[in-house]
């Protein structure tokens, strides 16, 4: 009853003949509708208000002056650097990310739980830690004689660091529930390895690809931590669009700074309603 | 499988040497910095009193986040699954939106809306005696808003997996709402909602660029763990650069050890 009908009209339809059911069912919509109501206060408060008040702010000054913001020669810089970096940060992941699903999957060696472990620890690592984890053999005192600090090949490396799991852990599932049977018929069909991989395996796993390619683009663009210590941050060079961002936040300049952020915003809230309409569409959820 | 060894040997030395050069040594390498010249250096950094202040104010930050996100988590995602309501599904993909927002337009978010000076409700709040922003409230929302999705997303699946029957059938027995919760959704979900707040706390321990944003950074009144890495790290001196590998190293620590925690108690949970 309560699954079909919204929280607060479920008790008015409960009341009847049954005096007790009736009035366990009144207190439980009441008291769930409470609860569920100050949820999403709270939800409202903490992240739907905020960004709201970033699109708000960046609307101040009118169409003419986002539009300027948005067309410093400065601000496109750093905007084309970040969203280079994440086409090709995520191009990289789609290959290797997938070949590592599989490994984890198919492949058995002794070891292989260590990588499981291995492949979240960008995900749980402190970003500012992060770059200073890569530092450590791509900067300065690297050991393999490297100094890629304050360079943009810092910057991909940095998104690449950040993005390693998305695709991982998304074709991962898919692949542990393909049927080998499937496989094996190609194979004794005559296929080659090649082509079973490309007619069988591969169409079953583009949408998790589509979908972990999504997130590792949108974590990508929106990468700040590992960069301080990495990319130097030098304008027109290494300079991400987060860390514009966050001058013009230290600068006191609010619309500028929102203006950049609305551009953000949005690519996050695409590829949110991109994976969205993906996954509907595979699960067919209705 | 049919010729396996050649393809699959290439595959995996590519994969193993990826993830070598990617994080393993890298990591690695951080660990050996911290303990160059031994465990003493380490003990002295992290023994310093901005050092142990950061954590303090680090572990609270987190824990209120994680408090927040778990009882707020288990009521969105209640929502979300045994619920219809108009805006469900936009609800359902707004929740992913921190995961996917940069953490500096998440701190700019919080800043216009909260700060004291010219926020929508930072004014209010300011005059009513609350400080949000480069302060600890502040701090805490910000960390609370980077890891809203990670309890959310464990608990979904399995509260669609264990379907509504239980809950009914509690409820036609007479249980009230709180009591089908506490005695039937809350044990059927316990795995999930741990992995969600073991994550979401490893999450919390390391996040930096939102803080950074709302704290201003002020050692002893608003410097995280996080923040005083970054601080150290960029001043000069063998001292300073101990104490950002020796917290760095705390914080790492922290995080692999909760993945660990994660990845072990994951079989668990699929055998009950």
């Amino acid at each position: 009853m309560t699954q079909t009908a919204p929280p607060p009209a479920a008790p008015a339809a409960a009341p009847g003949d049954r005096r007790r059911r009736g009035r366990a069912a009144t207190s439980l919509g009441a008291a769930s509708g409470l609860g569920l109501g100050i949820a999403l206060v709270w939800f409202s408060l903490l992240v739907l208000i905020p960004l709201t008040a970033v699109l708000v702010q960046a609307s101040a000054g009118g169409w003419s002056t986002y539009w300027s913001i948005l067309t410093n020669a400065q601000t496109v810089a750093a905007l084309e650097l970040t969203v280079g970096q994440a086409v090709l940060v995520t191009a990289v992941n789609v290959v290797i990310g997938t070949a590592i699903a599989w490994v984890l999957v198919r492949d058995h060696f002794p070891g292989k739980r260590v990588l499981e472990v291995v492949i979240d620890i960008p995900f749980a690592l402190p970003t500012i830690v992060a770059g200073l984890v890569l530092l450590s053999l791509y900067g300065p005192s690297s050991p393999l004689g490297l100094n890629w600090a304050n360079t943009q090949i810092a910057v991909f490396l940095a998104f690449l660091f950040v993005t390693l799991p998305f695709i991982v852990r998304t074709v991962e599932p898919v692949l542990i529930e393909l049927e080998p049977e499937v496989e094996e018929a190609a194979a004794s069909l005559g296929a080659s390895r090649f082509t079973t991989f490309r007619m069988i395996i591969l169409p079953s796993l583009a949408p998790a690809i589509t979908s972990g390619a999504a997130l590792s683009f949108a974590r990508a663009i929106s990468e700040y931590g590992s960069l301080v210590l990495l990319s130097g941050n030098l304008p027109y060079s290494t300079e991400v669009a987060s860390v514009r961002i966050l001058s013009f936040v230290e600068g006191d300049n609010l619309v500028d700074a929102a203006a950049v952020a609305s551009i953000l915003l949005l690519v996050a809230l695409v590829v949110i309603v991109a994976l969205d309409v993906l996954s509907r569409r595979v699960a067919r959820y209705g | 499988m049919r010729r396996p060894t050649k393809a699959r040997w290439v595959l995996r030395i590519v994969v193993v040497a990826y993830l070598f050069l990617l994080v393993i040594w890298p990591v690695a390498l951080v660990a050996k910095a911290t303990f160059a010249h031994g465990l003493g250096p380490v003990i002295t950094a992290l023994t310093e009193p901005e050092v142990v202040f950061a954590f303090e104010l680090t572990i609270s930050v987190a824990f209120w986040a994680v408090v927040l996100n778990t009882i707020f988590g288990v009521g969105i995602s209640l929502l979300l699954v045994r619920y219809t309501f108009p805006g469900r599904r936009a609800l359902n993909a707004l929740v992913d939106l921190p995961l996917s927002v940069s953490p500096i337009v998440v701190g700019l978010a919080l800043l216009l809306v909260y700060s004291g000076r010219t926020g929508w409700l930072g004014r209010t709040l300011e005059s009513a005696g609350l400080q949000v922003i480069y302060a600890p409230p502040g701090i805490i929302l910000a960390t609370a808003f980077v890891s809203v999705p990670v309890v959310v997303r464990e608990i979904v699946p399995v509260l669609h997996e264990i379907g509504t029957e239980q809950e009914q059938a509690a409820r036609s027995l007479g249980a009230s709402g709180l009591q089908t919760f506490l005695r039937i959704t809350l044990p059927a979900i316990r795995w999930a909602l741990l992995y969600g707040v073991v994550l979401s706390l490893a999450r919390s321990l390391g996040e930096y660029g939102a803080v950074k944003i709302v704290s201003g950074g002020v050692a002893m009144r608003t410097q995280t763990a996080t923040l005083l890495v970054e601080e150290r790290y960029q001043q000069f001196g063998a001292a300073n650069a101990t104490t950002a590998y020796a917290a760095a190293f705390v914080l790492a620590l922290l995080a692999v050890v909760a993945l660990i925690i994660v990845t072990s108690l994951r079989p668990d949970k699929e055998n009950s």
